[in-house]
């Protein structure tokens, strides 16, 4: 293992590849998307090549603010439940036996084979008045009719917190499995409760890896916009879903563009200070 | 009645997605096999169109009924394309123009995608010596550039009506009004988009006395503020038809607006649902054949778009896909009956497409401002 910096063309050679994937698959497109966001929008056509602001002042204001900030607290609302479902399975899950790990995560890899609009189509049956789960309830007896659940807010909140959970775990596992049971029955052995020591030796030792994955789950969660349609009504729509209106149906890429490129600075500011915060509270 | 429920919405989910890959893929395995040996193919798939028309009960149709006739007819085969609905086929076929490539030569376009795709060129011109039948279509239904050359011809006609689940309403509805009844709450499944929904245009012709209070803005916004009485009855804005279509048969969304012509095959398949054309008339659009500028067939392209300007054949796809003919019904052999099918003797709305293209971007942001809101 080289201690010091790398000199040098060969020793900086791994990272050329990665450097180069980085370029050619994100800041390449991610600049011609800040091009096309300051080009001018011809009405009831495409866009023309120019350096105009108006694609910008359109969307600073009251309505699409309202949209953004819902945007990112649901974000944040699912990245908070996946983690906190998918922590405490994941920490029981490295503790079963071999193969019943490997059964789970092939289950959980499935799921992800899943495209979003099954999942989609799955929950809007699964909560529909015709088809779905509270005709179970009725015959059950626990309710007088079935109702229908979908479209809600709480329909959003379960598909998206379905489709994010298996990706959880999977970026949770390794640092679980990882992690020195020793810790935890030291703890135990000076006389702490498993739950206390869950709360203060295990989820302590494992934060960084928690604000890491609560992170990918919201930036993941962020983008999401075929869900917010099949299972949400329209104020439950996110920024994703009006962009992809403008660029898709409304042809006006320019305004498309310029929503997107906000959405990705604020989202890129808001993970810098999530890793800020994390920072100072180690230092301190 | 449950499991089946749960299916179709799975089913068209399936099928909207992943029969045109698999179209795709299938055509693509053709093409290899054909060159490598089979010289006499080579030349046949030199003469290959591709068509694009609307994903779905529309492709399978067109596929079924029409497409191998023209190819027994012409020589020409045809490579179907699954466009999607509204303008999201438009942006797809202005980017590939801007890359020189035509992911369909020919396609069948709505008329405010017809106008969007004028302002920027990406029509090729027709040239009307080439097509003789095109004399028959219904002038409006020819499009044109400022300067005359001809954009795109009428392709067939369809009517967006008030569609009823029959178990949920026993007794259809027989005005648009039925959409403004407190009784409804929550229970209609409209279009999302201001430019596909034409809701502006019902709701101006219901309640205003038709189509020319759109006129002014204040008419505009009298719409709006009269539309936005209809949102707490609204459960479903779709953008997705299939999405729509499984909720208005197991009745989960039991009323809103839809095409005529695919709920009309549903309920031949025996589904429980209906359109009706309600007294204000239903809405009339069309799709009209336009050939991007980026296409290198633009000779089979006259051949196709000439074939399906016939009379015959205009009256098949009256039968088969259920549209409404761009030519004069006198010219077909339509009966009276089949006629009323496809079509009604009511007035029927026609869209402001003027206003879809002059202030789209107004009426678009005060749309999502009305239904988001």
């Amino acid at each position: 293992m080289i201690r010091r910096a790398p000199r040098g063309l060969a020793e900086h050679a791994p990272i050329l590849f990665p450097a180069l994937m980085l370029v050619v698959f994100f800041v390449i497109p991610f600049s011609l998307m800040i091009a096309v966001s300051v080009f001018r929008r011809v009405p009831g056509g495409f866009y023309e090549p120019d350096l105009v602001f108006a694609n910008y002042e359109r969307f600073l204001t009251a309505f699409f603010g309202g949209v953004m900030s819902f945007s990112l607290g649901l974000a944040a609302l699912v990245a908070a439940l996946s983690v906190g479902i998918a922590f405490p399975f994941t920490y029981r899950l490295v503790k079963l036996s071999r193969g019943a790990q490997i059964r789970w995560l092939v289950f959980l890899l499935s799921i992800l084979s899943l495209s979003e609009v099954i999942i989609g189509f799955a929950w809007s049956t699964l909560l529909s008045r015709t088809a779905g789960i509270t005709n179970l309830f009725v015959a059950l007896g626990l309710m007088a009719e079935p109702q229908s659940l979908s479209p809600s807010f709480g329909a959003l909140l379960a598909g998206l917190v379905y489709q994010a959970f298996p990706y959880t775990v999977l970026v949770l596992y390794p640092a679980l499995a990882r992690l020195d049971p020793y810790l935890e029955e030291a703890a135990r052995t000076l006389g702490s409760s498993p739950l206390r020591a869950f709360f203060t030796v295990v989820v302590p030792a494992l934060r960084n890896t928690i604000v890491a994955t609560t992170i990918m789950v919201f930036v993941f969660a962020l983008g999401s916009y075929l869900l917010p349609q099949l299972l949400g009504r329209p104020q439950h729509w996110t920024l994703s879903v009006l962009i992809t209106d403008q660029a898709i149906y409304q042809s006006n890429m320019p305004f498309a563009a310029a929503m997107a490129v906000f959405l990705v600075l604020v989202s890129l500011a808001l993970v810098g200070l999530a890793l800020l915060a994390g920072r100072r509270e180690e230092t301190a | 009645m449950n499991e089946t429920t749960g299916k179709q919405g799975l089913h068209a989910a399936l099928t909207g997605g992943i029969s045109r890959r698999a179209v795709m893929a299938g055509a693509g395995t053709l093409a290899t096999v054909a060159a490598i040996g089979f010289p006499n193919i080579v030349r046949a798939q030199s003469k290959t169109l591709k068509v694009g028309v609307y994903g779905g009960y529309f492709k399978e149709s067109f596929e079924k009924h029409i497409f191998p006739e023209f190819s027994k007819a012409t020589g020409i085969t045809v490579e179907a394309i699954a466009e999607p609905t509204g303008e999201a086929w438009l942006v797809q076929l202005e980017q590939a123009a801007r890359a020189r490539q035509a992911p369909a030569d020919v396609s069948m376009m709505s008329q405010v995608a017809m106008l969007k795709g004028a302002s920027a060129e990406l029509w090729a011109p027709f040239d009307l010596s080439k097509i003789p039948n095109a004399a028959k279509v219904v002038p409006h239904l020819v499009n044109k550039y400022p300067d005359g050359k001809v954009s795109g011809i009428g392709a067939v006609s369809w009517y967006i009506t008030l569609v009823t689940n029959t178990k949920s309403y026993p007794q259809a509805p027989d005005s648009w009004a039925a959409l403004w009844d407190p009784a409804n709450k929550d229970k209609l499944g409209l279009l999302a988009l201001v430019s596909n929904s034409f809701l502006l245009e019902v709701t101006a012709a219901t309640f205003f006395g038709g189509t020319k209070h759109l006129d002014s803005e204040q008419g505009q916004l009298d719409c709006f503020k009269k539309l936005a009485e209809l949102k707490s009855n609204v459960k479903l804005w779709y953008r997705d038809e299939a999405q729509f279509e499984a909720s208005l048969k197991s009745g989960e969304i039991p009323m809103g607006q839809y095409y005529h012509d695919v709920t009309g095959l549903a309920a031949a398949d025996g589904q429980p649902v209906r359109s009706t054309f309600p007294k204000e008339g239903g809405i009339l659009d069309s799709g009209s054949w336009a050939v991007t500028r980026a296409s290198k067939a633009g000779d089979l392209a006259h051949v196709f778009v000439d074939y399906m300007c016939q009379p015959s054949i205009q009256a098949l796809l009256s039968r088969k896909v259920g549209t409404a003919p761009t030519i004069d019904r006198k010219l077909t052999d339509l009966t009276d009956q089949e006629f009323a099918a496809v079509s009604s003797d009511i007035a029927p709305i026609i869209p402001r497409y003027d206003l879809y293209t002059s202030k789209s971007d107004w009426l678009n942001q005060k749309w999502t401002e009305m239904i988001v809101g």
